[in-house]
């Protein structure tokens, strides 16, 4: 069965269990565009990891098929797919000095001796190795070791390139440093990265397309930007970046907006995205800095707040409210000058309509 | 206050005082405390270990009581031109050494020079109580030589003048040679024992090949099941574990006798492959008291002595790396050629030492199912230490076992590094 898309990586249908009771992948439909670089982004136990060894073949899906380049690699061992992937503990061959590291897999290919010494050369170059060719992995840094997993990963010019969480053992400033230089890298060679990561900064940063996990199942499979903004459902929304939460009731369906009585009182006007219909519960979903405090606007979504703590941040203020039903109402105030605000006086809190979004409920 | 640093003089402390005094002063303690908790394990080796290895060395070379009871002897007897039998003044000598010495000093120098030449022990014996006589009658012989001769002829065989060549050094390397079937001859020459008295070179050979193939056998068997003991789900391989560490809970004499039980002729598997008509009735193999029965059971009991260094290292090289390895473009047996056997290495040499050391020096199991050529090289050390008396031959072979372990450990430490043992 060939499958007729023009994608480079095909997900069709995958489910995978581990002992026949649970389904760790449920009906797992992915489409990834050659050159891209898509994340799956995830809570652990999620799912992303195993899809991700299903495409390197360590794992195999029990229903469903992937298709590479339009041709199914179920059947095809992992020694043979041409995927390069970069472990999560950099898996770096101890006894082997970092050029022995990176010529492994090109003789295993049988290339010639000064053929595999220049694409050694070449790999180390790319990642600012170059002096390090003798050395054996312990002797390294953890970020160096991540650069030569990188470069064995890149080294025999595999169809793609798997990583599996590789920045997680690294400290933050390296992680953010080592973000830049893997997005640099895919930039620069164009290859299709597969990247498993359950940082959403990192995710947001690194990706053109990113596949949020959650029990198995891609809640949203879009940009970063669009799955900031527009997220499709409250699993998104709270996971990624922050949120404010209000659980309500449907009371009116209107167009592309929706009426909703706020379980603590009040009604707010929503974007209808991911509700059902009217008399059914829903979460609505608004993002900290969208709120406006003490608007002089005649705004619909309009409530009473009292601030329970705020945290100077610099550009910005950042004030935690008892408000709608949460002491929890987060605001991000932006930094404009004079800021007249005291602990647990009471403010006003509003927000536009295109805003805030009704998602399911679940 | 203030910190006076400067870079050309000794660094000060706050206080004044020189910064290394002061650190020596503050670390004193802590150096005095550690020395007394490990003083009584020190006091322990020193006693326990450098203390009898020493005096084992000591003992090997050792020849000085002999040349208490004999010193004219065998001052007269250096003098003798080995011709023929020795000259007047050596009979004189041991006849006033015989008749004088003191009875539990000559009785030992006569157990040593047995060693050298069966036959001392009795012509000595027999011949002492007339020497004394004639020497307490006061009538001195004209001729002690003759004397000694009319005696007992023996003291006319040249064999056993030629036998005291190697007894006249305080330090001798005799026990050495003979540990090897080589002894002196009448001038001093190391030559090859009787053929009817060589067997320790052949059993320095057995005990070496024994110890290979033991080592080989249990690194063949050990590495699946340390393989396995690593890789499986916790509980199969705690039950695995088990398996593995049951035989230290039983006694060694009781496993021993258990092999013998099912490999004798008519024993355990014997009698299986005759009920199946594999072999005939008459045609029982022959697997226990030779060297088949020694090398199957010691492999089965030095087992677990490979199987826990391996799978210590097992244990941490990490699953990832095999993955990784085909992720590479390796098929599975190539993955574990180049990337999971060489990790292994710090397990293999580390079991395979200590087998190899266990196996050089064991004797319960050999002695109990080793039969004739079953026999290793401590069967010996135990024969002469019980049975001869002959410590100096004990001595010479223990260390001699102990030289070949020092060898190998150097050799092992030139070509894999001692760095790269790993036990847990």
């Amino acid at each position: 069965m060939e499958s007729q898309t023009n994608d480079f990586v095909v997900f069709e249908k995958i489910d995978k269990s581990y002992d026949g009771e649970v389904l760790v992948v449920k009906n797992l439909n992915l489409n990834i565009s050659k050159g891209e670089f898509v994340t799956m982004l995830g809570p652990s136990g999620s799912g992303k990891t195993t899809t991700l060894m299903m495409l390197a073949g360590f794992e195999t899906p029990t229903n469903g098929e992937i298709y590479l380049q339009n041709k199914p690699i179920s059947k095809i061992p992992p020694y043979e797919r041409e995927i390069g992937m970069v472990f999560q503990n950099y898996a770096l061959f101890p006894h082997m000095t970092v050029q022995e590291n990176l010529s492994f897999p090109l003789e295993v290919r049988k290339m010639n001796k000064s053929e595999v010494e220049e694409k050694v050369k070449k790999a180390l170059d790319m990642v600012e190795l170059g002096e390090f060719g003798t050395r054996f992995p312990a002797q390294l840094s953890g970020g160096q070791q991540q650069r030569v997993a990188l470069a064995r990963a890149l080294v025999f010019e595999p169809r793609l390139v798997l990583m599996d969480e590789p920045l997680g053992a690294l400290d933050k400033n390296l992680r953010e440093q080592m973000q830049y230089e893997i997005k640099h890298i895919h930039e620069r060679i164009g290859i299709t990265v597969v990247y498993v990561t359950h940082d959403q900064s990192e995710a947001l940063t690194m990706s053109n397309r990113i596949a949020v996990f959650n029990d198995g199942v891609v809640q949203q499979l879009s940009t970063p930007d669009i799955l900031y903004e527009k997220p499709e459902n409250s699993f998104v929304a709270e996971f990624i970046g922050e949120n404010n939460t209000m659980l309500g009731t449907v009371k009116k369906l209107n167009g592309e907006y929706c009426e909703v009585d706020l379980d603590s009182g009040g009604t707010v006007k929503a974007l209808k995205i991911n509700v059902g219909s009217i008399g059914d519960k829903t979460k609505l979903s608004v993002r900290p800095e969208r709120v406006v405090i003490n608007s002089s606007n005649s705004n619909v979504n309009k409530f009473e707040g009292e601030v329970e703590e705020l945290i100077y941040l610099g550009d910005h203020i950042r004030a935690r409210l008892n408000a709608c039903g949460s002491n929890e109402f987060i605001v991000k105030i932006p930094n404009e000058g004079q800021i007249n605000l005291k602990e647990k006086s009471k403010i006003q809190v509003s927000w536009e309509p295109s805003d805030i979004r009704a998602l399911d409920y679940n | 206050m203030e910190v006076f640093i400067s870079t050309t003089e000794q660094i000060l402390t706050t206080d004044g005082l020189p910064l290394k005094v002061s650190l020596k002063k503050a670390e004193r303690k802590n150096k005095i405390r550690a020395f007394l908790l490990v003083f009584p394990l020190l006091l322990f080796i020193l006693v326990t270990f450098v203390v009898p290895i020493g005096d084992m060395l000591l003992r090997s070379v050792d020849d000085s009581h002999i040349n208490t009871v004999f010193p004219n002897t065998f001052e007269e007897y250096r003098k003798w031109d080995r011709n023929d039998l020795p000259p007047e003044e050596v009979y004189e000598a041991i006849f006033f050494e015989l008749a004088t010495g003191e009875g539990i000093q000559v009785g030992k120098a006569l157990t040593r020079m047995n060693y050298s030449k069966s036959g001392w022990k009795s012509l000595i014996k027999k011949t002492r109580r007339q020497i004394k006589k004639i020497y307490k009658s006061g009538e001195l012989p004209t001729s002690y030589k003759d004397t000694l001769i009319d005696i007992h002829e023996g003291w006319g065989d040249t064999l056993f003048w030629i036998s005291m060549a190697q007894m006249t050094e305080e330090r001798t390397l005799i026990y050495y040679w003979n540990a090897i079937d080589r002894t002196y001859d009448i001038d001093g020459n190391v030559v090859m024992q009787d053929e009817k008295r060589r067997m320790y070179v052949k059993t320095w050979i057995r005990t070496l090949k024994v110890s290979v193939y033991v080592t080989f056998f249990c690194l063949i068997l050990g590495f699946p099941v340390a393989h396995l003991l690593a890789n499986l789900p916790l509980r199969y391989s705690n039950l695995l574990m088990i398996f593995v560490l049951l035989p230290f809970w039983t006694s060694l004499l009781v496993r021993t006798t258990a092999w013998i039980v099912m490999l004798q002729q008519k024993g355990v598997i014997n009698g299986v492959l005759v009920w199946l008509g594999i072999i005939d009735d008459d045609q029982r193999i022959q697997m226990v008291y030779n060297m088949t029965g020694t090398i199957i059971a010691m492999t089965q009991i030095l087992l677990p002595f490979m199987i826990l260094p391996l799978y210590s290292v097992m244990k941490v090289i990490p699953k990832s790396h095999m993955r990784a390895a085909q992720n590479l473009g390796a098929k599975p047996v190539r993955a574990f050629i180049r990337v999971y056997l060489p990790q292994t290495v710090p397990g293999m040499s580390a079991g395979g030492l200590l087998v190899f050391v266990l196996a050089i020096g064991y004797f319960i199991t050999p002695e109990l199912v080793g039969g004739k050529d079953g026999q290793l090289i401590g069967h010996w050390i135990a024969y002469h230490l019980k049975t001869t008396l002959n410590w100096g031959l004990c001595a010479a072979i223990g260390s001699i076992l102990l030289a070949v372990m020092l060898v190998l450990y150097w050799l092992y430490n030139k070509i894999v590094g001692i760095d790269n043992i790993k036990l847990g």
